[in-house]
């Protein structure tokens, strides 16, 4: 199982993500309490989680359409929103609020997009975290899943420059 | 695999490691990897290739080392020497076995001898730097799963429960209640069907002992797992771990895979009438899942919202079974307590508070990264011989247990740390997370990002949580922009008091903590908000306009 830490990137060839969901519910009996696996599985297949998918989900597990919401919209984990191209996490642990990661954030704010948000290109989503526990390395900003650590703002734009964003 | 093939196996990679000329240990800890530990361990697998060393030198990845903050971090087995800062240019130097090819690496070598570890003591961390978390000889080797060994066939469950009861220890989660009843009360239930579940949901922002223990050990906390179920008769253990920790995840997915090809978990564990399986459920992100009712519903698939106790999770827990929860460090801590007895573990520590505590440094803090000391040990030690104390500035307060905690100022720095000294100070010892801050620190500010911490993570079922974290942040808020007055300082001390009191759990019941705390020990600073618009830390920014200090409410 790939890492799905928050910023990973997701990629999985588009043709057979309903056959790979199937199995996941099927590996839990469609059982409704097999809910967050199954929903960790199709964002990591689709990206994030929308309307449709969270509709198959509650069809697939005999769950009423509320209860697959409730627990999509109540976990950080779960975007219902489709994601940038790339992701940056900003750790906001209290190591890294300390070292700073404020900084980063407005550094990310002023150049992309809002934190919880993507830019209007869709080339960027910015994301807060709460704590990575990478606090001996802080403050720590996940890009595309790698781990960043003790980042300025100074690195944090030499990492934008390389991903293209102006 | 039976307890005689378990014995073989571990004179077999005994020998095998005991012929090698060197093996060198490459931190793999997540902390290490971010700063390019698996390219060093690449290069000295290829240097040792090249050198046409293979069979007698060895590479493996290991747990975290400890000195986190300088990463990535190798151990060289044959002189048992550590090295810091290592770059995939040292892998020859690595690969050397005589003295003087190691020069280069030389000013960057840590001596055995150096206060971080020789004040140490490691019982939980034991394995971690030592053991290849990904290969299971390696924890047989250092005797893993002989304490599984031990309960199967020399103890009742009873037995095992008396002598975790004998060891004093207590939950390392934070709340610290006895391990030894917890297990009891599970054990005397009546249903048949239990459950053990294993907290790694560690959400404590700066907190990072267990994702390491289960990077770096995952073997440990696995066998720790099964002598549970052996002791309270339970068949089945779900470990809840964090969706952020995907290494941790990565590893424990690949060490149940290997224990249940051994026979070391599933039916039939070391060829006796046991049987125990152990399956993972990964976290979503929400705080509120460490309380353990919230956690149970998340695993059953369910928004984490807790529940009105009793009925006590070892009465009615996971679908309504008895379940018996422990954090990680716990369940670490129970191998080594079967195999060399209650008393010995209760011998370490201080009254109230036995064995060891793993603490995660980070901050304003020379040496961050994975410190474990006995009980009883000084924050004064903790923070200025094994951490190296404060570079450029002045201690102003340890942070401790998180957003539930406290903040200790200097005066209380010589206090021996254990459950009981800590609480009395206002804090709590938490799961060991220890934020050290200097006078750059506002510690109103320092207030305010935990109280937006908890309002954000607030599960919004009780009312008290949900609008009084809203309001006190607000407060806090205002605060730090130089808006409040000094009436709001009563009122937080009142909201302190309700929700402390109203909350349906720990989240809303503690997270008045850190404010409570720094009022007691930093009033000073709020004062200096409130009357004269300053921040004596400097940290916070007041609008131009000073005339701007009275507030509507």
């Amino acid at each position: 199982m790939p890492a799905n830490a928050p910023g990973s990137a997701v990629a999985a060839p588009k043709d057979n993500r309903e056959k790979l969901l199937e199995r996941a519910m099927s590996r839990h009996q469609y059982s409704g309490d097999a809910l967050i696996e199954v929903l960790h599985t199709a964002q990591e297949l689709y990206g994030y989680l929308s309307p449709a998918l969270m509709k198959t989900v509650a069809r697939k597990l005999r769950l009423p359409p509320s209860r697959v919401l409730g627990v999509a919209s109540f976990y950080h984990f779960f975007s219902l929103k489709p994601k940038g191209e790339h992701t940056f996490v900003v750790c906001l642990g209290t190591a890294c609020y300390v070292a700073g990661a404020l900084g980063l954030v407005e550094t990310l704010e002023r150049r992309c997009a809002r934190a919880g948000q993507t830019s209007a290109d869709g080339k960027v989503s910015v994301q807060t975290a709460r704590c990575i526990g990478a606090c001996g390395l802080a403050p720590a900003v996940i890009c595309d899943g790698v781990v960043l650590a003790r980042v300025t703002p100074q690195t944090l734009s030499g990492e934008l420059e390389r991903i293209g964003v102006k | 695999m039976t307890v005689e093939e378990l014995f073989e196996n571990q004179n077999a990679e005994m020998e095998r490691q005991g012929e090698l000329q060197n093996r060198i240990h490459c931190c793999t800890a997540a902390g290490c990897i971010s700063c390019g530990a698996d390219g060093v361990r690449h290069a000295v697998a290829a240097e040792i290739e090249r050198q046409g060393l293979k069979g007698k030198v060895e590479v493996c990845g290991t747990g975290c080392l400890g000195l986190c903050g300088r990463g990535p971090m190798v151990w060289s087995a044959a002189d048992g020497q550590l090295y810091g800062n290592v770059t995939a240019a040292d892998a020859p130097a690595l690969v050397a076995t005589a003295p003087e090819a190691r020069a280069p690496l030389a000013d960057r070598a840590i001596s055995p001898q150096d206060p971080f570890f020789a004040k140490q003591q490691r019982i939980v961390l034991a394995g971690s730097g030592r053991v290849d978390p990904e290969r299971l000889p390696d924890y047989i080797a250092a005797g893993g799963y002989q304490a599984l060994a031990k309960a199967l066939t020399e103890m009742t469950s009873r037995e095992v429960i008396a002598e975790v009861k004998k060891s004093g220890l207590r939950g390392r989660g934070g709340a610290g209640y006895p391990t030894g009843l917890k297990w009891e009360l599970v054990a005397k239930q009546i249903p048949e069907r239990k459950f053990i579940v294993c907290n790694a949901d560690e959400g404590d922002p700066g907190a990072f002992m267990d994702r390491s223990v289960l990077e770096g050990d995952p073997h440990r906390v696995l066998e720790g797992m099964a002598i549970a179920g052996y002791a309270v008769g339970a068949q089945q253990g779900y470990i809840y771990v964090r969706g952020e920790y995907g290494l941790a995840i990565q590893r424990l997915q690949t060490a149940i895979k290997q224990a249940e090809r051994e026979h070391l978990l599933g039916s039939r564990v070391l060829d006796t009438g046991f049987q125990f399986r152990i399956d993972l459920r990964i976290g979503a992100g929400a705080f509120v899942c460490g309380e353990e009712t919230a956690l149970i519903a998340s695993i059953e698939g369910k928004r984490g919202q807790p529940r009105q106790r009793p009925p006590y999770p070892p009465e009615s827990g996971l679908w309504g079974s008895p379940t018996l929860i422990n954090n990680v460090e716990t369940f670490a801590n129970i191998p080594p307590i079967v195999r060399q007895g209650g008393e010995w573990f209760s011998a370490i520590g201080i009254e109230g508070s036995r064995g060891t505590k793993v603490f995660a440094l980070a901050g304003k803090i020379r040496n961050t990264g994975l410190v474990e000391v006995p009980m009883g040990t000084t924050l004064r030690t903790i923070l200025f011989e094994i951490g190296g104390g404060i570079p450029g500035g002045r201690f102003k307060a340890a942070q401790t247990g998180g957003p539930s905690g406290g903040c200790i100022p200097e005066q209380f720095l010589d206090i021996p740390v254990g459950y009981e000294s800590l609480a009395k100070i206002g804090s709590i010892m938490g799961s060991g997370g220890l934020i050290v801050m200097d006078d750059s620190s506002c510690m109103v500010d320092v207030a305010r990002f935990f109280m937006e911490f908890c309002m954000d993570e607030s599960c919004g079922k009780c009312i008290p949580c949900r609008a009084g974290t809203v309001q006190m942040h607000d407060i806090l808020l205002r605060v730090t922009r130089g808006e409040a007055a000094e009436e709001d300082i009563e009122m937080l001390r009142e909201m302190a008091e309700l929700l402390k009191d109203a909350s349906l759990c720990g989240l809303g019941q503690t997270a008045p903590n850190p404010v409570v705390s720094t009022l007691r020990y930093f009033a000073e600073e709020y004062d200096a908000h409130i009357r004269e618009h300053r921040c004596p830390a400097g940290h916070c920014k007041f609008e131009a306009d000073p005339e701007r200090k009275e507030v509507t409410a």
